[in-house]
């Protein structure tokens, strides 16, 4: 229901920049994630959008309009808490009925005593209680509503505060790291309703998070930051398979993407652990690295080997950790194929489809390649 | 076999001690309870017994009754106690709401300004305060009685202690609600804090209740005073000082208190253990 844009937005706390000039535009019903490690300024960002932070500089528009120096309620945005905040004192009820009394009632119809005497409120209140029960309907926490939060599991406490933002219907959604205080099973579980809900309210979302398996699963598109810089922004897809920067390929995918130490020769050829990969690229000679996704890695064939010095049966999949010897390196693996599992400490050979290599200068930057032959990585050049 | 009898051994010896510590502290009420039993002769024979020989308790608080206006300086006391407390609320916690969760220059020098004031004892002021009460035309009153006490620098302190260690999150959850700034501390603070309140409180009332150094100063008229400002009366008797009836207002004035200890105690020791003073 809004567009949010950001231009140049720039914060710093004590002398550390925080910040550094981010521009970002959130497309309306998009459900956006925000992703990095913890101190990227992913958090600071969305409280910059709810109003919660001032920003030293840059603007922030709502469906177009300025809102600087607008109050947090005034921007008409709904915000879910990591430690979901609910008032512990009030029940479930009243605690959804908060925003919509503070926005419906005048401040003497809030008054304790005294403002419930008062003609209208009682119409007014009517409104806020069936608003209320629609909501709680439709998620399912229709029974809890006279509890008191201390009397709710975690994920039913998500639940209210879910309600909570929804019931004022605001212009977007900000979560802030919503699932991290669920256990593992429930955090799955919850990931799923929230995309559904995403689904059925058309609303813009926007959705901080560390764990880029949440970001992958439930967005639209995701927004990498690292080091209080937008590094890259789109589909899951996209910054999964073709990350521009290799702090955006270690960040997303779990296991982490395995880098192997190249180099990249004078006619643009590169090597890899001592083999030259059918690949060209128009950078300089001289250090390169080389990312392959665990999936990505075919046991059993190629020109390297390792040796098997750890195993993870997860039932459907299995990782494979091998190291290399004399690079004392370390890869994983993945098998689709659990029941041929090779043998603890055992040698195996391995390789990888050129079109699975993606390419970083040192500086992190990817490079762009032109295959040769999309064929397999070439036997060793010198044995 | 020898390890569990000298455990038995140290029970003993730290029992003893706490029974003794208990002794020392309860025998001036012990003392005050045996002397508002006895009649006059008793009190003043040179035989040292507890337990009277008549019994004459009811006479001496009928005395009490009788002698001064003990009810008129039960409600006083209750007036300026719980105003005081009202008063200390209202400006406590706002300011430990901005001392412990807003941001704004100065606040780490503003806060130690309040911990340097717990270290000033109100005798050090007293002079001043009295003085500038005569000046405004305040003294004999009950505004005297209340308004040098309404700021105080404990209450801020420790309820800025429990604030802190409130969720960042409630504040801001609020904030996207619509609360304003104010509605924030009575209405998501507060309802937070009861149990510090309730320890602060008890702590307030009870300084204040017992309060004889100030209400001596400032006070002249009868009507105004407070409960142990009254017991005072019977000893300032130019017919000598009349122990029984003293003793039995004595016990009449610090009722409320043990009563309201009594049925408060568990709020009281979980107020004071959970925010860590001693």
């Amino acid at each position: 229901m809004a567009q949010i844009e950001l231009s140049t937005i720039r914060k710093s706390f004590d002398g550390t920049d925080v910040l550094k000039g981010i521009d970002f535009r959130i497309e309306d019903g998009e459900f956006i994630s925000l992703v990095g490690p913890s101190g990227c300024g992913k958090s600071t960002l969305l409280r910059i959008i709810a109003g919660l932070e001032p920003q030293n500089s840059g603007q922030v528009h709502i469906d177009g309009r300025p809102v600087d120096g607008i109050r947090p309620s005034a921007r008409n945005l709904a915000m879910v808490f990591q430690s979901y905040a609910l008032y512990p004192h009030l029940s479930t009820f009243d605690n959804i009925a908060v925003p919509l009394r503070m926005r419906r009632l005048s401040a003497i119809e809030r008054l304790p005593l005294l403002g419930p005497l008062l003609p209208g409120r009682r119409a007014k209140e009517r409104g806020i209680r069936a608003d209320i029960t629609a909501i709680a309907e439709q998620l399912d926490i229709a029974p809890l509503l006279r509890r008191k939060p201390g009397q709710l599991s975690g994920g039913q406490r998500q639940r209210v505060a879910v309600g909570r933002a929804m019931v004022r219907e605001p212009l977007a959604f900000l979560f802030d790291e919503p699932l991290s205080n669920l256990d593992a099973k429930l955090r799955v579980h919850m990931r799923a309703e929230l995309a559904e809900l995403h689904r059925r309210l058309k609303a813009t979302f926007v959705y901080v998070t560390h764990d880029q398996a949440e970001a992958m699963t439930m967005s639209s598109r995701i927004a990498v930051m690292m080091g209080g810089e937008l590094i890259q922004v789109g589909t899951p897809a996209e910054i999964y398979n073709d990350p521009r920067d290799i702090r955006v390929a270690e960040f997303i995918g779990s296991p982490k993407i395995n880098i192997l130490p190249g180099r990249v020769r004078k006619d643009g050829g590169i090597d890899v652990l001592g083999s030259a990969l059918r690949l060209a690229c128009g950078a300089t000679a001289g250090e390169c690295r080389v990312g392959v996704r665990p999936e990505r890695i075919d046991l059993g064939t190629g020109p390297f080997s390792g040796s098997v010095v750890h195993l993870e049966n997860l039932g459907a999949e299995a990782f494979v950790h091998l190291a290399i010897e004399g690079a004392g390196l370390r890869l994983i693996a993945r098998l689709a194929d659990v029941r041929h599992l090779p043998a603890m400490g055992s040698p195996v050979a391995f390789g990888f489809a050129s079109d699975a290599v993606q390419v970083f200068d040192p500086a992190g930057k990817r490079i762009p390649l032109r295959a040769e032959q999309s064929e397999r990585v070439r036997e060793p050049a010198h044995v | 076999m020898s390890h569990t009898h000298s455990v038995t051994l140290r029970a003993i010896l730290r029992h003893l001690l706490l029974i003794a510590g208990a002794a020392l502290m309860l025998a001036p009420f012990i003392w005050m309870i045996s002397t508002a039993s006895k009649p006059q002769t008793e009190i003043f024979s040179s035989e040292l017994h507890l337990i009277p020989h008549q019994f004459a308790l009811w006479d001496n608080l009928r005395e009490a009754f009788a002698k001064a206006n003990l009810l008129r300086f039960l409600l006083n006391g209750v007036i300026v106690t719980v105003s005081i407390f009202v008063l200390q609320v209202m400006v406590a916690l706002p300011a430990a709401y901005a001392l412990a969760k807003l941001r704004f220059l100065g606040r780490e020098t503003l806060f130690a300004l309040v911990l340097f004031g717990i270290l000033i004892p109100p005798q050090a002021t007293a002079i001043p305060v009295f003085l500038l009460l005569h000046k405004v035309g305040l003294l004999d009153s009950y505004a005297a009685l209340v308004l040098p006490f309404t700021i105080s620098v404990f209450g801020i302190f420790l309820m800025r202690q429990f604030f802190k260690t409130v969720p960042d999150d409630l504040v801001d959850a609020a904030r996207m609600d619509g609360i304003s700034e104010f509605g924030i501390v009575w209405r998501v603070m507060l309802p937070a804090a009861i149990p510090a309140v309730t320890a602060f409180g008890i702590f307030s009332v009870v300084a204040h209740w017992n309060d004889y150094f100030w209400p001596l100063i400032v006070l002249n008229s009868e009507q105004l005073r407070t409960p142990p400002l009254a017991v005072a009366h019977f000893r300032n008797n130019e017919a000598g000082t009349s122990y029984g009836p003293l003793m039995a207002a004595a016990m009449v004035i610090i009722a409320p208190l043990v009563i309201a200890f009594l049925f408060a105690q568990r709020r009281f020791i979980e107020g004071i253990t959970l925010t860590g003073i001693k």
